[in-house]
């Protein structure tokens, strides 16, 4: 479905070349998404400033990417539409993710 | 269908397929959106929109011969109405699901991964309304524009 990825010191970037993640592209993601990290560093960005919309089905993946990375490494989302947001913050998954509203602003801050 | 009226109609059906739901669904939100659909509305809109086409796909036409998705949009100044028929099984009691949301506070191995559909379709409109008619199943979606604009 297109992701790609690179590493920037000891966070994994993985951008999203899609504009959307919906039930039609859920289970490739979750795929691809289990792909690029199978290994790496122990930080894993997801870059979404190129995403308009997601649905549930996508959320499931988002969530399913990352219980996928274990409990040593963490999964942060990046660069949230408006409406992408809202489909976090409706479900409150948006407490259990970090999200930041930019790449960059994900990259300044730390870890943990 | 009312000819003096500033209500647009919108129609759309499309083989009920997850990624013929996909391309119908953003072909909807650009329709709705050239409409006149108000900016600050369109998020919810799509996003309850995808959910319960979703569910059609999904549950209305498991186990039988997958069949059509036919949705109409009636947009008026105030207030969107959306028609979604279809052909599969009826709502399970015949009536929309409540929707109520998996917690997620929870250990991270068991936040949940689906049930949230009918909780999104439930907190973006304004009201839900489900028949089943003539072997259909007919839900309709409304949405009331708060005078913001």
């Amino acid at each position: 479905m297109g992701l790609t990825s690179t590493t920037s010191g000891a966070t994994q970037i993985i951008t999203v070349e899609c504009d959307r993640i919906d039930a039609a592209m859920a289970i490739q993601f979750k795929e691809d998404m289990r792909r690029e990290t199978e290994s790496g560093p122990d930080r894993v960005v997801l870059d979404l400033a190129g995403v308009e919309f997601i649905d549930s089905s996508g959320l499931g993946a988002i969530v399913a990417s990352m219980k996928q990375l274990g409990s040593q490494r963490r999964l942060d989302l990046a660069g949230l539409q408006p409406v992408v947001e809202k489909v976090f913050r409706l479900t409150r998954m948006d407490t259990v993710f970090r999200l930041f509203s930019t790449l960059d602003e994900a990259l300044s801050a730390s870890m943990d | 269908m009312k000819p003096i009226s500033t209500e647009s109609c919108l129609e759309l059906n499309f083989p009920a397929t997850e990624a013929e739901a996909s391309a119908g669904i953003a072909k909807l939100s650009t329709g709705l959106a050239r409409q006149g659909l108000p900016g600050n509305k369109a998020g919810d809109v799509r996003i309850a929109l995808a959910e319960a086409i979703n569910n059609v796909v999904e549950h209305a036409y498991a186990g039988v011969a997958p069949a059509r998705v036919q949705v109409t949009c009636r947009l008026d100044q105030d207030r969107l109405d959306i028609l979604i028929s279809d052909t599969g099984n009826p709502l399970p009691g015949y009536h929309p699901p409540a929707g109520v949301p998996a917690s997620v506070e929870t250990a991270p191995q068991d936040l949940p991964e689906g049930g949230f559909g009918w909780f999104l379709i439930h907190q973006l409109t304004s009201d839900i309304c489900y028949e089943r008619r003539n072997g259909c199943n007919r839900l309709s979606l409304r949405f009331d524009f708060e005078n913001t604009g």
